[in-house]
């Protein structure tokens, strides 16, 4: 099997003419992204207001009441009343009545001012994780502000202890919620997967479909000629829909980079080459264009489901995890919150990068084999 | 010539060819000399794409075996595809590229030296230098078979597989193109050649003729009427028009043609043609004469379908 750098040369630069030349699909590769990244960062609200609240109050000193306005004030919870023991708590959550409920102990200012670190208790419905989390940690900063702005006089010591108290968020019904910026890193796995699997897959349907093939079979060239000849000139759709991406992500989302950029550049190049890989080893058994869509999208639910996007792995049941591990999606969602979340390096993503090439190397065998050199 | 002496460039024996239960091809034998022009017969849907196809590699056959330029045509179709020009019958080159993106293209797959030079030379013979920036899409049937058959030439392949590659061509450009394959043969290169038109037929020095997935006939063209057993009256005279349509469909004539001045009215079995000959020849205004059927009419005879010479066959 020699390979031919000619011929491979040969079709990369067919492929990326009828690339330049298809504007439709061009101007898709770009619009999905953007589309994607508003419909999800934006109707999947993630910093919601105005969350129906009822608090528990065994204080009723000047710095709780101050601190029950400024909750108000943030527009993040609208204090719809009271409630009376943990009973209580319970019920209203399960009925709906309220997304949060803030617990007050007894004491809890003058704990804080003799310096015991009183414990502020938060009960949420976090079945929506998107709804609770950032009010969560919104609830946090606010009784911080509230003692910095009582913090003069002989109290000023106080404003200069950050954990003059704790605030203990008890997410209910979902204890690995989700924030907002879990979900958009997450989209950009989303993203390239979903594009560059349908690409390939149709870019080689296409040939089938318009008689080119018979050409393309009749000449000489071998299998790894045409794969990667065909594959490569998507790459750069990728770059591309990388960059719309990061422009989107940190202009509108305001999406933290923590992490460095090599490691990430490594993963991205790998993930993309494994779904064009995919993308072709699905154009060898579709028959034609819909199909070709069809294996795409189906392939699409277990990437959006399983891998960790929608829910959190380490939750779902252990058959389903082990779907989800065979999916290249899976492996670059923890990449990409490694990196841009943890501020993770090389040496973090090393396991996920292992489970992207052994998938790769599978996915290309596999493709190999049933690409058909004839018609068949 | 030295034809018969050379060992064949095409050499394939027992080719069978099955879609589902559906036997396409059946038992194809074929034997091409070098430098030949094989005409490959047969009404539509009988076979001949398919048994191509088989040839150069682009379908597996379920059984058979043979060589084609000297190579296994099981295992090594590598071989044979960097020595086969092969034209489709449908135009497939890409339509989204331009004439020259297309050439070029064809001319890296096969590791052309001299690309460019090679390209431009096609372009000037083509006649399509000053439209080489044109999409082959735009092209019209007979300039996109042109560019076609200069797209399998670049890379001067021993072996040409035509396949139908006048259809749908007007007369002069089919004339000029069969004047490019009597070129291409005299300068040594071997073509097989399917097609639907009689006086294409005619060109070649050899004929193999198929229908349903049989090959029935195969000889020297010289040979073929012969080996037909066609028998044939020739009449002249005036109101032929009417004499045709008086003749045609009566027991025993399969074919009323129009050669000139005459008609020519062939039957396979010559008893029953004469029987229904006979009463027409009372009249005095006509001078009929008996012939051997010639390569024309036998042509006629065999595009025109092969039900008859199933049925005829399986007869006698
Ligand atoms: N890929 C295929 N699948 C199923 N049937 C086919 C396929 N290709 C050809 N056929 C059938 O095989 C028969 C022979 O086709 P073909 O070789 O194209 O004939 P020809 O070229 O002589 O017109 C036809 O009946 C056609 O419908
Ligand atoms: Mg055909």
């Amino acid at each position: 099997m020699a390979f031919s750098t000619s011929r491979f040369l040969a079709i990369l630069m067919k492929e990326f003419i009828q690339m330049r030349r298809d504007r439709m699909t061009f101007a898709m590769m770009i619009a999905i992204p953007i589309m994607q990244l508003m419909l999800f960062g934006f109707a999947i609200n993630s910093d919601p207001r105005h969350l129906p609240t009822l608090v528990e109050v065994h204080d009723s000193g000047p710095f709780v009441r101050r601190f029950l306005a400024a909750m108000e004030t943030s527009t993040y919870f609208d204090i719809r009343g009271t409630v009376a023991g943990s009973r209580d708590v319970d019920r209203v959550l399960k009925a709906g009545n309220a997304n949060f409920v803030v617990t007050i102990p007894e004491n809890f200012e003058r704990d804080i001012i003799r310096g015991e670190k009183p414990v502020l208790l938060v009960a949420a419905d976090a079945s929506d994780p998107s709804t609770s989390g950032s009010a969560t940690s919104a609830l946090s900063v606010l009784a911080q502000n509230t003692i910095n702005s009582l913090a003069t006089g002989p109290l000023s010591y106080l404003a200069s202890t950050p954990d003059a108290f704790s605030v203990v968020a008890h997410a209910r019904y979902n204890p690995a919620a989700i924030t907002s910026y879990n979900i958009v890193p997450g989209l950009l796995a989303v993203i390239i997967s979903m594009t560059m699997v349908m690409i390939t897959a149709i870019a080689i349907v296409r040939e089938s479909e318009r008689g080119t093939m018979e050409t393309l079979l009749a000449t000489p060239a071998r299998a790894p000629e045409v794969m990667l000849g065909k594959i490569i000139p998507y790459v750069f759709i990728g770059y591309v829909q990388t960059c719309v991406f990061f422009i989107l992500a940190f202009w509108v989302f305001a999406v933290p980079f923590a992490g460095p950029i090599t490691p990430f550049i490594i993963g991205l190049n790998i993930f993309i080459i494994v779904n064009l890989a995919l993308g072709f080893l699905f154009s060898t058994i579709a028959g034609n264009q819909m199909q070709a869509m069809q294996m795409s999208f189906f392939y699409m639910l277990p990437s959006i489901l399983l891998s960790g996007f929608m829910f959190p792995f380490a939750a779902m049941p252990g058959w389903a995890q082990t779907i989800g591990l065979v999916i290249p999606s899976t492996h670059f969602m923890r990449i990409l919150r490694k990196i841009m979340l943890k501020g993770a390096d090389l040496p973090d993503i090393v396991p996920d990068l292992r489970a992207l090439l052994i998938i790769l190397a599978a996915v290309s065998i596999l493709a190999m084999l049933r690409y058909k050199r004839t018609l068949d | 010539m030295t034809q018969e002496t050379a060992t064949p460039v095409i050499e394939v024996e027992g080719l069978v060819k099955k879609f589902g239960d559906k036997t396409v091809v059946d038992q194809f034998d074929i034997n091409v000399p070098k430098g030949a022009i094989y005409g490959f017969l047969g009404p539509n849907g009988s076979g001949k794409t398919t048994t191509i196809r088989m040839l150069c590699g682009l379908l597996t056959p379920d059984a058979g075996s043979g060589r084609c330029l000297g190579y296994d045509i099981l295992r090594q179709s590598d071989n044979i595809k960097e020595h086969v020009g092969y034209m489709t019958q449908k135009f497939s080159l890409y339509e989204d590229l331009t004439i020259r993106e297309n050439l070029d293209f064809m001319a890296r797959m096969y590791r052309v030296p001299d690309r460019k030079q090679k390209v431009d030379k096609a372009l000037e013979e083509l006649g399509l230098a000053n439209r080489s920036h044109q999409q082959a899409g735009e092209l019209s049937g007979g300039w996109k078979q042109r560019l076609a058959l200069a797209a399998c030439l670049l890379h001067g392949p021993d072996l040409l597989l035509l396949d139908e590659p006048t259809a749908g061509v007007d007369p002069k450009a089919r004339r000029d193109f069969w004047d490019e394959i009597r070129r291409l043969s005299d300068a040594g290169v071997t073509v097989l050649v399917s097609t639907h038109y009689m006086d294409e037929a005619i060109q070649c020095d050899n004929i193999a003729y198929i229908a349903y997935g049989k090959k029935l006939i195969d000889g020297p063209a010289r040979k073929i009427p012969e080996m037909v057993g066609l028998n044939t009256w020739r009449v002249e005279g005036p109101d032929l028009a009417n004499l045709a349509a008086d003749l045609e469909g009566s027991d025993g004539i399969e074919q009323v043609a129009r050669f000139g001045s005459a008609l020519h009215i062939s039957g396979m079995d010559a008893k029953k043609l004469d029987n229904a000959v006979n009463p027409f020849r009372k009249d005095k205004r006509y001078t009929w004469t008996s012939k051997p059927a010639g390569l024309e009419e036998v042509f006629i005879h065999l595009m025109s379908g092969s039900t008859d010479n199933f049925a005829e066959k399986k007869a006698a």
